[in-house]
């Protein structure tokens, strides 16, 4: 899927990103009182920034969907979003390897620095970015292929044909997926034979094999049966320490298992952002308070 | 924030089961007050009965401890609570430790209360110790009703009360030991007096700890081994921020 239609889809996009100067919305009043002192600086304990997002609107046509999000993603850490359906929480996901470029109708102002670049600069070119910010989604997406050739695939489009370099990039993404050892000896078989849990790690795995700096996890296990769900939640908590994981969940219990910091968000504003232990013990904010535990809002 | 209103959940099971918890603590702290009532009047009235009932009775607080302790599990096993939710279930679950400990230091009263009235020691042994047992019995009540209320403040005021149940320890000793030093003979009751006085000593503990477990609960603020001074102004803080 993701790097031949997200080339012929570039140019789409880019026209999209047209409109926005020109179709500014007016800002957000309502919440400005939220954003004050929903956003302080965290200092993560000492580990670098990675993603810095600042007053990040965004609107699919008329709605607006993100209020003015300001926050900061520690490198190499969990961070995960919670919140109820519909509260932004994918949408900003999303923002942060430019999925909704390809929504019709959708608007961004504000900015995201990955690092010290700003993503949405004319001058990004968004395969590259893609290919640093990786994606995985609810259900599992393999190709109608191998599993040798779904791992291998942005490798081959990146215009690698070594065997032995494809080899290579296919045994380790597959070991850090952990995946490898249940499917060595079947790695040409198509990947539409493994059962939910294994293709969501395959996905895993060839979201990995191009190297990217942040994987970005969209629902990542609520597909999946209880111990795939431990499989992939215990894969994370390796993976972290390669890469910068963002994570959107439903389940609760399981953003406090994996992540290290959570941000609740709620009707697109970013209503508290935190230690994970925090967050689910002693929060700050009454709606968090309601959310987490049960109650209505 | 002063005190803590438990608004509902989606789910109204949990909302019982949480209700239910807290009004089984305050059962079991009800009970807890009715030995130490009964102690108290033992001692003071030197009745036989009381005594008697305070020191065969203690399995019933100790039946509320485990029945409250399995409800406890039960909860964090269906529920998995989290925040305010997680903090109740923990603070009770601390809460009837020392609840259990109170029930046995009365029933120690209550022992005590049995061997002096089969002893003819004078009473001006206890005048002290009276006193200071209806003043734990009046942090223990105050305690149970900042629970009830769920009132920080409430049971800051009785961890206030410490320092003093300490002091009058100290002075109840000092006078029992001069008895002992007097007359040798009376060592032995004398010692009795003094386990009565360490036992309203503990009491005077274990309600200032149930005292931090309220604050704990309401405030998400651990002010366990914290003094007077830094958890008032924790609470000063946190009635400001909301």
């Amino acid at each position: 899927m993701p790097f031949q239609r997200i080339k012929c889809l570039r140019e789409v996009a880019e026209g999209m990103s047209e409109p926005q100067e020109t179709l500014k919305p007016p800002p957000p009043i309502e919440n400005e009182h939220m954003q004050s002192d929903s956003t302080p600086s965290i200092d993560f304990d000492g580990r670098e920034v990675c993603l810095t997002v600042s007053d990040l609107n965004l609107y699919y046509s008329e709605n607006q969907a993100l209020n003015g999000i300001n926050m900061t993603i520690p490198e190499k850490m969990v961070t995960s979003f919670i919140g109820p359906s519909g509260c932004g929480k994918s949408t900003l996901l999303r923002c942060f390897n430019r999925m909704n470029d390809l929504i019709d109708g959708v608007s961004i102002s504000g900015s995201i620095y990955l690092h010290d670049e700003d993503i949405y600069d004319r001058e990004v070119n968004v395969a590259n970015l893609r290919r640093r910010i990786g994606m995985v989604f609810q259900k599992p997406n393999p190709f109608p292929k191998s599993i040798y050739e779904n791992v291998a695939y942005g490798l081959r489009i990146q215009g690698i044909k070594n065997r032995r370099v494809l080899d290579t990039a296919v045994e380790r993404s597959l070991r850090a997926a952990a995946l490898w050892e249940e499917v060595k000896d079947r790695i040409h078989e198509t990947a539409l034979s493994l059962s939910g849990g294994q293709q969501q790690r395959l996905v895993i795995a060839r979201a990995i094999a191009i190297e990217p700096e942040v994987l970005l996890l969209d629902e990542p296990a609520s597909a999946l049966d209880p111990i795939s769900t431990l499989k992939i939640e215990e894969l994370i908590y390796e993976l972290k320490q390669e890469y910068t994981i963002v994570i959107v969940t439903h389940n609760m219990q399981q953003a406090t298992r994996v992540s290290d910091y959570t941000a609740f968000m709620y009707l697109g504003d970013l209503i508290e952002f935190g230690d994970t232990n925090k967050i689910f013990t002693t929060p700050d904010k009454k709606q968090t308070e309601d959310y987490i535990t049960g109650r209505y809002g | 924030m002063a005190s803590r209103q438990i608004p509902v959940h989606i789910s109204q099971q949990f909302d019982k089961e949480l209700n239910d918890l807290r009004a089984n603590v305050l059962t079991m702290g009800g009970l807890v007050e009715d030995h130490l009532n009964r102690a108290l009047t033992a001692l003071s009235n030197e009745d036989f009965e009381a005594a008697e009932y305070v020191a065969t009775h203690d399995y019933k607080v100790n039946a509320f401890e485990v029945e409250i302790d399995e409800e406890c599990s039960r909860i964090l096993l269906k529920r998995q609570p989290a925040a305010g939710d997680l903090r109740l279930v923990l603070a009770v679950s601390k809460t009837i430790t020392d609840l259990e400990r109170v029930g046995d230091e009365v029933e120690k009263v209550g022992r005590m209360a049995l061997d002096l009235m089969g002893s003819d020691s004078p009473k001006s042994y206890y005048v002290g110790i009276l006193a200071m047992g209806f003043h734990v019995k009046k942090m223990l009540h105050d305690v149970l009703d900042a629970f009830a209320r769920m009132d920080s403040q409430a049971a800051f005021q009785v961890a206030q009360q410490d320092p003093q149940v300490d002091e009058e320890n100290d002075a109840i000793m000092r006078h029992l030991i001069t008895y002992m030093m007097e007359d040798p003979r009376s060592i032995s009751q004398v010692l009795n007096a003094v386990l009565a006085v360490r036992a309203f000593e503990r009491i005077g503990d274990h309600a200032n700890n149930i005292g931090e477990y309220i604050i704990y609960f309401v405030e998400g603020k651990d002010v366990r081994h914290t003094s007077l001074q830094d958890i008032e102004q924790e609470l000063k803080l946190s009635s400001k921020r909301t």
